[in-house]
């Protein structure tokens, strides 16, 4: 018999959205407050896997039609590229740069080379948290 | 160049995360993989042209001053090492390529590879001790993918006792690491070195010095603790049990080597005695253990921790001769047990038995192979022009010096238990009528003794030239026998508050 999971699934559609959002500011607000890319990425694989939960992991691959192998690799990239960054400066790796910068609509900020770091690993542990979940759960 | 020294761990790391977009492409990865070997080699020979001409090189991360960032330090004991390293991963990548096959090479083989060399190179260059524990655990994590990738009995059996012991020994590391904070509330070597002469409590750091024993024993293999070694290294293709032969316990052996010179000598009497006791009967065991088998690959197996045990008794010893030769041998080790594993993976390549009595008479079809696995065996057991002499003379000079006739009369000993070992090996298999080891014509060994034969030449050159070698070793060991030279390098005259 199948189960009827129409609340689950309408619940899932709002609240996964107010889990990506929180996420998200969780993850931009790590540098002054408690957070940073590691919850941010886990929060964010929290939403994926109520996807998961809610519907089946075929429905969630054709919507996300993401290899989060790839995600890993790219977030790597991100970590290791900041402090390769340094090379072309000649000071020692991994040597932050931070400046206040002045865009059209969002006014002025103060941006930190420390946020690609952590964008680096947001992506990492999203990537390696949906593979493992997703690899278990593919699993015969 | 600032960075130079940071080099060998970033090329490798850069070259990994390349290969994970290249999974399916297997000529791509292993050109790779080649490219980011070769590179490796050619920077860390600078980096000891650089640490000889001007001296120990330091880079603070993040430009953070030293004992308040991390700061990675090249003296040259870690400088050859890290060459060392280079060299052994270029070869058994090359070795590989034949036979490790297409399953596992598709399985993000050579990216884990390079993630291994990370953790080494990394762990060799530290001057931070949490850092090292993190780069311990990206070489110990890559090793348990290593361990088990392909997939068989025994590798998923021999893996799951190798991550126990390997996390019980992670987790000691942690609490070892909290206790050194809380009394000397700093993590960086340097500074951790001027505190401990500076604290007035010789009894906590005794217990400290051998919990950092235990830690670094387990990942070297000294006894007690060299249980989990031989099932473990048993299971994988020679290729990676070269690499884990070669590198891995020599990781643990340099830790030793660091925190005794560095940290832990103001109770030499307990703690370097302790060391010593304990380096000889891993020699005794070893010694046992490797003429008890007639498998090859269990005889270099306990080859190794013979090895280990030599290593430590000189750093136990404590003396300029002893520690030089520790230096000395634990190169020559790391170049010889790699040299061995790909001959043992070879023979049993062309044989198919790792039982040494199941076949002889393999030198009249591959005398190549022949000849080179009878120079690393005199090699390995130290015979004069070769690369294990000058270390082991040093050794047990060092030993005799400080008195002790017992223990260096062992470490002569086992040489021969070294020699006796592999040299049945040889008389067994490769002298006689051939039998089981028919040259089967498609089997062709050229492409796969190639590395086999660099490294071979590499340990003879290491050997015949060592009155060169011993300029650069003389300075490594300059360092080890005066921790104020390595604390100055570091946190420079300015006096840390």
């Amino acid at each position: 018999m199948k189960t009827n999971d129409i609340i689950l699934q309408t619940v899932t559609k709002i609240v996964s959205f107010i889990i990506l959002m929180f996420a998200l500011h969780i993850f931009f607000a790590g540098h002054n407050n408690p957070g940073g890319g590691f919850v941010g990425g886990l929060l964010t694989s929290g939403a994926i896997v109520l996807l998961l939960l809610a519907y089946d992991i075929k429905t969630v691959a054709n919507s996300l039609p993401i290899d989060f192998k790839i995600t890993v690799a790219v977030g790597l990239l991100f970590a290791v590229g900041t402090g390769l960054g340094s090379f072309l400066f000649d000071v020692p790796f991994l040597t932050h740069a931070f400046g206040e910068l002045t865009i059209p609509i969002l006014g002025e900020l103060h941006l930190n080379t420390a946020v690609l770091f952590d964008i680096g690993v947001y992506l990492a542990v999203v990537g390696s948290t949906m593979t493992i979940i997703q690899t278990i759960g593919e699993g015969e | 160049m600032i960075n130079l020294l940071i080099l060998p761990i970033i090329i490798p790391f850069v070259a990994a995360v390349i290969l994970i977009f290249f999974k399916k492409d297997i000529v791509v990865q292993r050109w790779i993989s080649i490219i980011a070997a070769a590179g490796g080699l050619a920077v860390s020979i600078i980096l000891i042209r650089t640490v000889y001409n001007e001296g120990i090189q330091t880079v603070n991360l993040g430009s953070w001053e030293a004992p308040f960032g991390i700061t990675l330090v090249s003296d040259m004991l870690s400088a050859l090492l890290v060459t060392a390293t280079s060299l052994i991963t270029l070869c058994c990548i090359l070795f590989s390529f034949r036979s490790i096959g297409k399953e596992r090479e598709s399985s993000f083989y050579y990216p884990v590879v390079q993630f291994l060399v990370v953790g080494v190179n990394g762990a060799f260059t530290t001057g931070d001790i949490f850092n090292m524990f993190v780069f311990f655990e990206v070489m110990l994590m890559s090793s348990y993918v290593l361990l088990v990738i392909g997939g068989t009995k025994i590798q998923l059996r021999e893996s799951i006792k190798y991550i126990l012991v390997n996390i019980t020994s992670s987790a000691l590391f942690v609490i070892a690491v909290a206790y050194l904070y809380s009394i000397v509330g700093t993590l960086n070597m340097a500074h951790i070195s001027q505190r401990i002469a500076e604290v007035d409590q010789p009894a906590i750091l005794t217990v400290l010095a051998v919990l950092f024993l235990i830690v670094f024993g387990l990942k070297g293999a000294i006894f007690p603790l060299f249980f989990w070694l031989p099932g473990a290294y048993y299971a994988p293709p020679a290729p990676i049990m070269a690499l884990f032969g070669a590198l891995l316990t020599k990781v643990g052996v340099y830790s030793i080597l660091r925190t005794y010179t560095l940290f832990f000598y103001h109770d030499t009497g307990f703690t370097h005695e302790l060391l010593t006791i304990l380096s000889l009967i891993t020699v005794v065991l070893g010694s046992i253990a490797a003429i008890a088998y007639k498998d090859m690959k269990k005889i270099v197996i306990y080859n190794i921790i013979i090895a280990i045990g030599v290593i430590t008794y000189g750093i136990g010893a404590m003396n300029a001769d002893a520690l030089t030769g520790s230096v000395f041998y634990l190169i020559h080790d790391m170049l010889i047990k790699a040299v061995l594993f790909l001959l043992v993976g070879l023979i049993v390549f062309i044989t198919g038995s790792t039982d040494y009595t199941k076949f002889s008479g393999l030198i009249k079809h591959y005398p190549l192979l022949g000849w080179s696995f009878f120079i690393s065996v005199l090699a390995l057991a130290g015979i004069p022009p070769l690369s294990g002499f000058v270390g082991k003379i040093l050794i047990v000079s060092g030993g005799f010096s400080k008195g002790d006739l017992v223990g260096a009369l062992i470490i002569l000993m086992s040489s021969l238990f070294v020699l006796y070992s592999l040299m049945r090996v040889f008389i067994n298999g490769f002298w006689g009528d051939p039998s089981g080891s028919m040259k089967k014509p498609e089997l062709k060994i050229g492409s796969m003794l190639f590395p086999i034969i660099i490294l071979v030449i590499s340990s003879i050159s290491y050997g015949v030239f060592s009155e060169w070698m011993n300029m650069y070793i003389t300075q490594a060991v300059e360092v080890l026998i005066d921790p104020t030279v390595y604390i100055d390098a570091v946190l420079g005259n300015a006096q840390a508050p």
